[in-house]
């Protein structure tokens, strides 16, 4: 991933801050935050991840005018129709998705708390990878990428490691 | 009143509920404000038909971002030095979470914290730990 341009707005950090059900007021709205304790609006912790709003590759957001993976007309737009886990990654990748790849860990460090009015770039760099077998799910593909987060002053204001999962087959429940 | 590290001990700990019924709506709410579309969270048919799942499920990051409330509504705003977790197991429609924070370590204003939450099952969906500077 590597994004030149995130601008952190009050409206998308409302809108975050709804849909993981968090209702702090430093979250709501510059007036809102204001009365506050902090004073001023910032990002929740997670918030970093919304980055992939800003990232031109993102895989996992339909490209205007390209195939998305996700079902319309048939289960998926996939062009082979077949596009169970690792089976057809090549048309998958085509049409967007992460090959069957989960989210298996996510880290992050605060250098400082970001808010409205920070304009971060976001480069990603990639770490270990590892297998694993598990009962669950057959075997698994590790892999970490580590993501610097900077601000408009070149500072680093968040580091974040996050580790995927392929797995062979869909998770066991 | 400002949480100062004194005014915690080791052992100390929070349980606050996340949701008594996590809806579709929500994960959908979520796909949009972060960007993450993957339709193995939003779109049943092709999570079922494709990706062999037996419907949609939440996304890890939702359970982390909800998980983090019970971490910043103790130590209070921006003050988390670190947050992170492993995704244990998924995290369904219909699931009610309870999250647990538990202090673990006090180095003068540093806090650090063990944090899980858990299903109606009482299974672990997310686990982790967090650091927060106090005072």
């Amino acid at each position: 991933m590597a994004v030149d341009r995130f601008p952190v707005e009050a409206s998308h950090i409302m809108m975050f801050a709804r849909s993981i059900g968090d209702s702090n007021p430093v979250y709501a709205s510059e007036p809102e935050a204001a009365g506050t304790e902090l004073g001023r609006m910032i990002a929740p912790p997670t918030f970093a991840q919304a980055s992939a709003q800003f990232d031109p590759d993102y895989p996992l957001r339909p490209k205007i005018g390209r195939p998305w993976f996700g079902s319309g007309a048939t289960p998926t737009g996939a062009v082979s129709g077949s596009a169970g886990s690792g089976s057809s990654d090549d048309t998958r990748a085509e049409a967007g998705g992460n090959k069957g790849v989960l989210h298996a860990e996510q880290h992050f460090e605060y250098h400082r708390h970001i808010g409205p009015g920070d304009v971060l770039t976001a480069t990603t760099r990639p770490g270990d990878s590892w297998e694993k077998q598990s009962k669950r799910a057959g075997t698994l593909k590790f892999t970490e990428s580590i993501t610097e987060y900077r601000d408009q002053h070149g500072e680093l204001v968040i580091t974040a490691r996050g580790i995927g999962v392929q797995t062979e087959r869909p998770v066991e429940n | 009143m400002t949480l100062t590290a004194s005014d915690l001990a080791v052992g100390d700990t929070k349980t606050e509920v996340l949701t008594e019924d996590l809806t579709r709506t929500q994960i959908v709410q979520y796909a949009g404000a972060s960007g993450d579309y993957n339709p193995l969270h939003t779109d049943d048919l092709f999570t079922r038909e494709v990706a062999g799942y037996p419907g949609v499920f939440a996304h890890g990051m939702l359970t982390m971002g909800m998980t983090g409330r019970i971490l910043t509504d103790w130590v209070g705003d921006g003050r988390l030095t670190r947050y992170g977790v492993r995704f244990v197991s998924q995290v369904w429609p219909g699931d009610r979470l309870t999250a647990t924070a538990t202090v673990t370590a006090i180095d003068g204003d540093t806090v650090e914290f063990d944090v899980v939450t858990v299903n109606q099952h009482d299974a672990p969906v997310v686990t982790g730990t967090a650091a927060a500077r106090l005072g």
